[in-house]
């Protein structure tokens, strides 16, 4: 009898090869130059959409790779993802509103707090496999919803203001500010799930997304793994919505469980190419800012239709996404 | 039994072990003990609950009745992983590769896990040559044959360093001179201290190979023994068999 975890033919990430030895200072200084070079750009440009852009982007780098480190590595598809990224917005406010800290602290409290419910939650929830995974991730963004539809503290339905500060020195703008906060949380994002792939941990998630009855057998703790990996994936979910109430100034509750959230973080990792760092990157570049295309050009009401566009067309020609599309070709 | 492994120390003792699924019955009172370095074969009809016993010792199925342990350690209620730690490796009946990763990599997962990660690349590649794999360490295991693919997780037991290793079926489906390949392998890995229970349908290789023979009928030991004395008992003749 085999308990091989079924991952659909579209979430096969592209093989990989033997070990070689991962260099993570090259990448940290080739982000590090590429993130002051998107600054300095956006800064000689001048006008506040370009940071409106560059934050809605890269809230989605942040929001995919922290789903590839459980759906992409590991395989299990959580279909929660906007549950976890409203578990971060509602706690910056909560924070704000019982403290009076600012964003950053909001940060730091959302990645705990969110990653304590991504622990749970996996505890709880990872015994299962395949769809019924899927399902009880969607079951939790649901209960979340309520529960903060029914919350007054937080403003209930109504939803809740934060008054943003007017001036946040040396930046230019708030607008500034909150994409400078967005691009540093993504190349820590991006950092982590690279160094995760690389890792022991990372081969474990892959042994086990392509057999857990085997990866068990020789030895791979394979419920231990998938906890890490969904503490770690809650965390960065949760993190990737902390600055959504600076952003916006007022959130409620259909804004922060949007379904764009959910679709886009496993569309993105999807069309980019699951089971490596690079992938949701690369998807979340090229469909947030076709997003941004179709929102400036047309309406905002078609974001949806291209994601779901995007997704047939890539299952259909590029299953393993855009990474795995070019993999094949060499 | 060999004169060397008679005096050898118990490595696995399975004390009535029993296993039920709902209202069926798999495994009744199933008692074997092992010595270390020991080769024994397990017979038995389809469905008499071979398969349940390796499960049950590997740790995928919990038995509802009875004790196993290995070099004395209790392993009730242990996960398989803690189990392929203190030294129990086994294979599929159909081989289970990691399915994205190449060869190398696949025996390079057991020794990245057992605290053996500091050269676990030059480690693996000493598994493929144990197997004669080595030429092989880059392919993808969808790229290997059938008895390539048995021969990798050979490796990867290997890489495990095993005390016991439970082959369930690593033979079938292979041609004659295919056996004798994976017959030598174990061999080989016995010769170096692997205790070996192989199950297995190819009589030529288990009377081959077993110092002692085990055969279940519907989920029940009904012998044990040395190997010509085991197939020559009438009621095994009669269960498995089948009288001239």
């Amino acid at each position: 009898m085999s308990t091989t975890a079924v991952v659909p033919a579209t979430l096969a990430p592209p093989p990989q090869g033997a070990a070689a030895p991962t260099r993570h200072l090259p990448f940290w200084l080739g982000a590090a130059a590429l993130g002051v070079a998107l600054f300095v750009a956006l800064r000689l440009i001048g006008n506040e959409y370009g940071y409106y852009v560059g934050y809605f982007i890269l809230q989605y780098v942040v929001l995919s790779s922290a789903w590839n480190i459980l759906g992409g590595y590991a395989g299990y598809v959580n279909f929660g993802a906007a549950g976890f990224m409203a578990t971060g917005a509602y706690t910056a406010i909560v924070l704000r509103k019982a403290t009076g800290l600012d964003l950053l602290p909001g940060i730091v409290a959302a990645a705990a707090v969110a990653g304590l419910l991504g622990l749970a939650t996996g505890y709880l929830t990872l015994r299962l496999r395949g769809v019924y995974f899927s399902i009880a991730t969607l079951c939790l963004a649901v209960v979340l919803h309520t529960l903060v539809v029914n919350w007054d503290y937080v403003g209930g339905s109504r939803g809740a203001y934060i008054v943003r500060p007017r001036e946040v020195p040396p930046f230019v703008s708030y607008g500034e500010y909150l994409f400078v906060v967005m691009l540093a949380l993504a190349i820590l994002t991006v950092g982590i799930a690279r160094a995760v792939q690389h890792s022991r941990i990372g081969r474990g998630l892959q042994a086990l997304r392509d057999n857990e009855r085997a990866a068990e057998a020789v030895g791979v703790p394979t419920l231990r793994l998938k906890l890490v990996a969904a503490t770690l994936c809650g965390a960065l979910m949760g993190v990737a919505g902390a600055p959504l109430p600076y952003y916006s100034g007022y959130l409620n509750p259909e804004a922060a469980f949007g379904l764009a959230y959910a679709v886009n973080a496993i569309a993105m990792p999807l069309i980019g190419g699951v089971g490596t760092w690079a992938g949701p990157v690369i998807g979340a570049v090229v469909l947030g800012g076709l997003q941004q295309a179709a929102t400036v050009t047309i309406s905002s009401a078609l974001n949806l239709w291209i994601v779901g566009w995007m997704l047939v067309i890539f299952v259909a020609l590029a299953p393993r996404g855009i990474l795995g599309w070019f993999q094949g070709r060499r | 039994m060999s004169e060397g492994t008679e005096a050898a120390p118990v490595l696995l003792r399975a004390d009535g072990v029993g296993k039920r699924f709902g209202g069926f019955v798999a495994l009744q009172g199933i008692d074997i003990t092992l010595r270390a370095g020991e080769r024994l074969g397990l017979i038995g009809p389809n469905g008499s609950g071979k398969s349940t016993f390796v499960n049950c010792v590997s740790g995928d199925f919990a038995q509802h009745d009875g004790t196993v342990a290995l070099a004395g350690q209790a392993l009730n209620g242990l996960k398989p992983h803690r189990r392929a730690r203190l030294g129990l490796a086994r294979t599929f009946q159909l081989p289970q590769p990691f399915a994205s990763m190449s060869v190398l990599e696949n025996v390079r997962v057991p020794l990245l896990f057992s605290g053996g990660a500091a050269a676990a690349t030059a480690r693996a590649m000493g598994c493929l040559e144990q197997v004669e794999m080595a030429g092989k360490a880059g392919k993808l295991p969808r790229e290997l044959t059938q008895v390539e693919q048995r021969r990798l997780e050979l490796a990867r037991a290997i890489a495990m360093d095993p005390r016991l290793l439970i082959a369930d079926e690593a033979m079938a489906g292979l041609s004659h001179a295919e056996v004798d390949q994976i017959l030598t392998l174990l061999r080989r890995l016995n010769a170096a201290g692997t205790a070996v229970i192989m199950i297995e349908h190819i009589m030529r290789a288990v009377t081959e190979f077993s110092e002692r023979l085990v055969v279940f009928v519907a989920g029940r030991k009904i012998a044990d023994g040395p190997p010509r004395e085991v197939l020559a008992l009438p009621e095994v003749e009669d269960a498995y068999l089948g009288r001239q």
